[in-house]
């Protein structure tokens, strides 16, 4: 009988587990992270050369409306690196005292600004599908990071025989559905890394996959170390209530 | 006059005016006499009364910064996980402190269902907890849809609609519900307004169900009463100190969740902001609601008049309400399922069942996970409507002890039968 109840409960929990995988054909890699785990961290120069792919790559179509400049300073720039990137951006400001609104240069306060000025206007330069915001991509999929990794590395693959795609799409293997209106925004060299990384289709992929865990969770850093002392002190204490209860029962046994 | 002994002079000046001391000593102290048999599963309790406080405490804060409007309740909660202090530690102790509330009360719900708690005299108790049960919910689900995410928009959507399926008047209360035409920005401002106040009514009807609590006592694993002090200890020391190593252990697992895996029991694509012209692949509440979603889409036949999805509907809700009658429909006088061989495994196939709806409903509702669905529905409530009024007739149970002080003092349950009666009256 109890065989039978833990033998029911097992199965159901195996199948809790696996079955937000089970849309796609393709099973998804199962990539390690240096931010895994509960000790895991952020790697400062992935992070910069994920960056660097958004800027040169992906910030062509997507938007990445909760990241203000001066957010790049927890990716390791300076006060003055991080000014330059800001420059770089021209925002719309107003309206002056004339009642007019004007461009300007872009300050580390501004967020980063979008590649289209409203959603109608991304999906029209887009063949009528608007590229999401990427800030909290990585969390709004399951096993984000890995997802958006293969994604855009080998999820794009050759259709299988018979698989019609239409004009403006692309067969990709990990995509809901299999077509994404997205084209293969990747290839080897891309981007000219500045620490001179060699700039391979996948390590772009996992830069970028990287880069956007950080912005969907800035701070997973603060969380993991503040959790370590947390259950640490916990552990302590329930284990001197322990031993309170214990003495306090001792008598009774 | 009290009969609270002290002798510091300021407890003495405030007790005289207003006798707080004594009533704390009879509430959760020394004139509290409790079963001294109590297992670590009458933990729950105080555990869930732990829950209610950090939700309240963290929800306050949360709506100091939060902003109930569709254009800015998206951004504000990534506001309060980025830029406001803490922010994040706050927002994921209240998005996790909802489901470890319900990991809590479920565990106190089959505490009382394997230990006969709902019987003679406690069946009042037992009503008020499943009325607090559903004020959780309910408050739950309006929290769930202010992030207004996807989930928390379709979700809202899926569950108001429900009511549609009343006959005649059943679009007009989803009008009425909505204020409008869609789930839009008067549901989410109403939604935030009731799941401020929903919590504070619970917190009245825990005071409630204390009150009642404390006519009888607990009961206790063998699930007879105390027949004197020599069956009893007082609440405090012994159960205050062992209440707060409880809420020890379960800070710790409560922590580890927060801290290290926050996103774990929640659906990935709230994270993404509500929009009500992309509907997503799949349509699923919170874990905590599964089992009830899957017996309400197990239903796909109409009967009669009734639509398939009024019946649903109605099944969803009986599901729960079900529990309020439970103390007639089990009529067995022996409370504790030590002493109900057949009652015992039928509880862990009752367990097996919930936990195989709950893997239904978070799958979509197609063959087999219908079929398997379906047979899960009938079973939930074929268990309470069919085979516990049977139990109460057909189970001979074991031999009770004399009182709860003989096993315990005997050492355990194992050689009270030459002694014991053959049932005791409940
Ligand atoms: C030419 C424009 C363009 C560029 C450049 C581009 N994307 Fe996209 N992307 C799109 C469009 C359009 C979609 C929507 C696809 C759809 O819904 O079918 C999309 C969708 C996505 C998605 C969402 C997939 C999902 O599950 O919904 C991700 C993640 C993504 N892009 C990442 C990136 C990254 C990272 C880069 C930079 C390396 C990038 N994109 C570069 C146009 C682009
Ligand atoms: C019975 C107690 C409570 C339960 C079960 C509960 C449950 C929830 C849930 C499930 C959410 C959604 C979390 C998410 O996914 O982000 C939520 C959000 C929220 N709750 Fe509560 N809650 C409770 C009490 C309160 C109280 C007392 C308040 C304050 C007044 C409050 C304020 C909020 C606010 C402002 C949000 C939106 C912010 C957010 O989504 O994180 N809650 N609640």
């Amino acid at each position: 009988m109890k065989r039978v109840v833990a033998g029911v409960l097992s199965a159901a929990i195996l199948a809790f587990g696996t079955q937000t995988m089970a849309a796609e054909d393709k099973a998804l890699p199962d990539f390690k992270w240096s931010f895994d785990g509960i000790f895991g961290q952020f790697d400062r120069p992935a992070l910069q050369r994920g960056f660097q792919v958004y800027r040169e790559v992906c910030s062509a179509c997507h938007s990445l409306r909760l990241i203000a400049f001066r957010d790049l300073a927890d990716l390791g720039y300076d006060v003055e690196q991080i000014k330059a990137f800001a420059a770089e951006a021209t925002v719309v400001d107003g309206p002056d005292d004339e009642g007019e609104m004007f461009e300007r240069e872009g300050r580390p306060s501004d967020r980063i600004p979008s590649p289209f000025p409203n959603a109608k206007a991304a999906a029209a330069a887009n063949g009528g599908s608007t590229p999401p915001d990427l800030s909290l991509m990585a969390k709004a999929r399951p096993h984000g990071p890995s997802y958006i990794r293969a994604l855009l590395s080998d999820g794009y693959e050759d259709a299988p025989a018979g698989f019609e795609i239409l004009e403006g799409q692309s067969y990709n293997a990990y995509f809901p559905g299999n077509r994404i209106a997205m084209a293969p925004p990747l290839g080897d060299d891309a981007v000219e890394y500045q620490d001179g990384t060699e700039a391979s289709v996948d390590r772009m992929a996992a830069d970028v996959a990287h880069f956007l865990m950080w912005t969907a969770e800035p701070k997973l850093e603060q969380r993991k170390q503040t959790g370590i002392k947390v259950v640490l002190f916990l552990l302590v204490l329930t284990g001197i209530l322990y031993a309170i209860k214990r003495k306090v029962w001792a008598d009774l046994h | 006059m009290s009969d609270f002994q002290t002798t510091n002079p300021v407890i003495k000046w405030i007790e005289y005016r207003l006798p707080v001391f004594s009533f704390l000593d009879h509430a959760v102290g020394t004139k509290y006499p409790t079963a001294k048999n109590l297992s670590y599963w009458w933990n729950f309790g105080s555990l869930a009364g732990l829950a209610l406080v950090i939700m309240i405490v963290t929800g306050i804060f949360l709506a100091m910064q939060y902003t109930a409007h569709v254009d800015y309740a998206f951004d504000s909660v990534e506001r309060i996980m980025r830029d406001v202090n803490y922010g994040w530690m706050l927002r994921y102790i209240h998005m996790n402190g909802g489901s470890f509330f319900f990991i809590v009360v479920y565990i106190h719900i089959f505490r009382g269902l394997y230990y006969g708690s709902y019987k003679a005299p406690r069946e009042l108790l037992w009503m008020i907890g499943v009325v607090i049960l559903l004020v959780m919910m309910a408050t739950a689900f309006m929290g769930y849809v202010l992030p207004w995410g996807q989930m928390s928009f379709w979700g809202a959507k899926v569950i108001t609609n429900l009511f549609s399926a009343i006959p005649l008047i059943g679009e007009d209360i989803v009008i009425w519900l909505w204020g409008g035409f869609s789930v839009d920005n008067p549901t989410l401002n109403r939604f935030f307004s009731l799941h401020y106040l929903l919590p504070f009514v619970l917190v009245g009807m825990v005071v409630i169900h204390i009150w009642a609590l404390h006519q009888f006592g607990s009961n206790n694993p063998l699930g007879i009463e105390t027949k004197g002090p020599q069956d009893s200890i007082p609440f405090h020391p012994y159960y205050t100190v062992k209440d707060l190593f409880g809420m020890g252990v379960f800070m710790i697992a409560f922590t580890a969740v927060v801290f290290f895996m926050p996103n774990a029991m929640g659906e990935a694509i709230n994270y993404q902001e509500a929009d009500p012209l992309v509907t997503p692949a799949h349509i699923v509440p919170e874990w905590y609601f599964l089992p009830y979603y899957a017996i309400l889409r197990s239903v796909t036949f109409d009967i009669w008049f009734l639509s398939a999805k009024l019946i649903g509907v109605i099944l969803m809700f009986a599901s729960i309400l079900i529990l309020l009658v439970l103390p007639w429909l089990d009529r067995s006088p022996v409370r504790s399922s030590k002493f109900r061989p057949v009652h015992k495994q039928l509880f862990w196939i009752f367990v097996a069942d919930c936990i195989l709806l709950g893997w239904v409903g978070a799958n979509p509702a197609e063959p087999p996970y219908l079929y398997i669905g379906q047979a899960g529905t009938a079973y939930y409530f074929a268990h309470f409507l069919i085979i516990l009024p049977l139990l109460s007739v057909l189970e001979r149970p074991r031999p009770l002890p004399n009182s709860i002080s003989e096993p315990v003092l005997k050492g355990g349950g194992t050689a009270m039968g030459a002694t014991a009666k053959p049932m005791e009256k409940a």
